[in-house]
């Protein structure tokens, strides 16, 4: 039983290394510099936008590559309600996460009806149409956009309180506000998808993925699952999406619905790290932010080393680096599979952790 | 009342009638063997069947309820278990889950007794030492065992058995024959597509014998094999 206990003893130092991560990330506002801030905001968002993207292609099969329409509608919903219905953004940010998933749902719709390619390519086109029917809303600016008016943040749920507790400037404690939210995102985010990986939904979700005419067979009804997770997934997404351009402050339609930032990126991100895992795409993030801060300075070199990295891993280490790092220790943080009962004993044993 | 009735079912794939006008009905916890050469269509029968396809024409029911328009997912729910000829395993899942997520949905057992339940079936199938391996590892034999053990984990009332004895030694063969006849001593109602013949005839009742998707004889199985008609197909076959 030796080998039990070690890998008991390395779980009980993975979470408490994971819980002074946690406390350290939440101080970060509070210690680190407003730059460092700004920085791990953008790395959680991308993060939370990767862990939507992975659920979506790593673990139901559904290779969409149009995220950036959630993302984009979370965001315009966002600046809808804060500058023509007068609502604090954050509220916004809710609201535009609900419209993001309400327009999902039409989009499952259509898009579910293609397998494979086409779906990816049918997600892209309803958002490209979402991107189109945006430059239209006047209201907002039409194609050239519209900014949140000065002061917005400043007056945000949380940020007066914040200003005083911290004693620094407004944008400051906007920043610091955003970046929890963030954080709490990410943390949320990660925790659904373990919790929900490892239940009886998200066993049937990946043998659906796995095999969609022998899960119809073993009694799962296929669409249902996939249709539950492409809806939160948006929400998640939208969410996200409206949080980001809180940052940004401005919004256009490229910006907004970019496939490149908010879809190609994160395909990037999870691909390197890890499809089909859990700590494959923060890993991805972190590489990504890396990569970003080095190249950052030489454009176009910039993005050619992506796709190259993007391509090696592809080729050369298809489970991605956590994959690479998994297979070399035999570690796994997060393992979302349900072990065996001994087989040997005769006797009852402990049911292995379900929900 | 017949567990499984099939009334003029028939398929056809363009101009090619693969099922035609088949009908027979199957007794509550009977063995029902079918033979027919290549391309007769066997696995088209049980992928009507197993919902799978829509036949063109005809009823087919379970204990008399009619699920010709139902889906694979209500049949299996209804108490059908079905292996394929060519296995589809969930390949990244693990063996283990592979019958874990059988006995959830279709078996509809709950998370407490899941797991012993598929250990069960994973033992009496000979898998398991193979519980943690990921499905999409496993030899094509393996796979089969699979395809038996996860119809199996759906606790089916009726299951159907594909081509799944090909390829065995003789020893393995004799084992697999021994799991069968559990499963039949459970009272779960067998329908056994197999062309190892004395493997076959050592478990059903009854054999059909299909060709050209027509029914060409069902009765007790020395009767149907020492037909004439059923010689002349099988010429070349050792019996
Ligand atoms: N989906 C399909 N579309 C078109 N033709 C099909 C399809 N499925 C089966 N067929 C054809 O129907 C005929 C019967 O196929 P089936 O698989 O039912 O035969 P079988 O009796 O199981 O043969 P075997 O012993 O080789 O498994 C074959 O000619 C096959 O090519
Ligand atoms: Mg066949």
């Amino acid at each position: 039983m030796s080998s039990s206990f070690s890998k008991g003893s390395a779980r009980s130092l993975g979470i408490a290394i994971a819980v002074v991560l946690v406390l350290g990330m939440i101080a970060v506002p509070v210690i680190g510099s407003r730059a460092l801030v700004q920085d791990l905001f953008s790395v959680l968002t991308l993060l939370v936008l990767a862990l939507n993207w992975n659920m979506l292609a790593g673990f139901a099969g559904l290779v969409s590559v149009g995220q950036q329409a959630f993302v984009g509608i979370g965001a315009y919903v966002m600046f809808a309600c804060t500058i023509l219905w007068g609502l604090d953004p954050l509220v916004g940010v809710l609201v535009g996460g609900v419209a993001a998933m309400l327009f999902s749902i039409p989009m499952a719709f259509f898009a579910f009806r293609l397998n494979g390619a086409y779906f990816a390519i049918g997600t892209w086109a309803v958002a490209d149409i979402a991107r189109l029917v945006a430059s239209q809303w006047t209201a907002l600016g039409g194609g050239t956009g519209t900014s949140l008016p000065k002061g917005t943040t400043k007056d945000m749920f949380g940020v007066p309180f914040v200003k005083d507790l911290l004693d620094v400037s407004s944008a400051a404690a906007a920043d610091a506000v955003t970046y929890w939210l963030a954080l709490a995102l990410a943390l949320a985010m990660l925790t659904i998808s373990y919790v929900f990986l490892r239940s009886k939904m998200g066993l049937g979700l990946q043998a659906v993925r796995d095999n969609l005419e022998a899960a119809r067979s073993v009694g799962i009804n296929p669409t249902r699952l996939k249709a539950l997770v492409f809806t939160l997934c948006a929400f998640g997404t939208g969410l996200t999406g409206a949080l980001i351009f809180i940052q940004i402050t401005r919004v256009t339609p490229q910006a907004a619905f970019a496939v490149i930032d908010w879809t190609a990126f994160v395909i990037f991100i999870v691909v390197i790290g890890g499809i089909g895992t859990l700590p494959g795409p923060i890993l991805g993030a972190l590489v990504f932010y890396a990569l970003e801060r080095l190249l950052a300075d030489y454009g176009t070199v910039y993005l050619i080393a992506l796709g190259l990295l993007g391509i090696a891993v592809m080729l050369f280490a298809r489970r991605g680096l956590w994959g690479l790092i998994t297979d070399r220790t035999g570690f796994d943080l997060l393992p979302l599979g349900h072990a065996p009962p001994a087989p040997l004993s005769e006797t009852r044993q402990p049911v292995p952790e379900r929900t | 009342m017949a567990i499984l009735s099939l009334q003029n079912v028939s398929k056809s794939f363009g101009a090619l009638k693969v099922t035609d006008d088949v009908r027979f009905e199957l007794a509550e916890g009977e063995a029902l063997g079918i033979i027919g050469p290549n391309g007769a269509g066997k696995s088209t029968l049980f992928n009507l069947i197993a919902g799978n396809l829509r036949p063109d024409e005809g009823v087919i029911t379970l204990s008399g309820r009619d699920v010709t328009g139902e889906s694979p997912m209500q049949r299996c729910a209804s108490g059908v278990g079905r292996s394929f000829q060519i296995p589809q395993p969930f390949g990244h899942l693990s063996v283990y889950e592979n019958l874990l997520v059988a006995a959830r949905f279709g078996g509809g057992v709950s998370g407490h007794d899941a797991p012993a339940l598929c250990m069960d079936i994973l033992r009496r199938t000979g898998l398991a030492e193979s519980a943690a391996k990921p499905a999409g590892s496993l030899s094509l034999l393996s796979r089969k065992r699979l395809e038996l053990a996860r119809a199996m984990a759906t606790r089916p009332r009726v299951i159907l058995l594909d081509e799944i004895a090909g390829g065995l030694t003789d020893g393995e063969c004799v084992e697999l024959v021994a799991t069968i006849r559990g499963i039949h001593g459970e009272g779960i109602a067998i329908i056994w597509i197999e062309h190892v013949l004395h493997a076959l005839t050592s478990v059903v009742e009854r054999l059909m014998v299909l060709n050209f998707g027509k029914m060409l004889m069902i009765g007790a199985p020395d009767e149907v094999m020492a037909s004439p008609e059923v010689k002349e197909i099988y010429l070349g076959i050792e019996v």
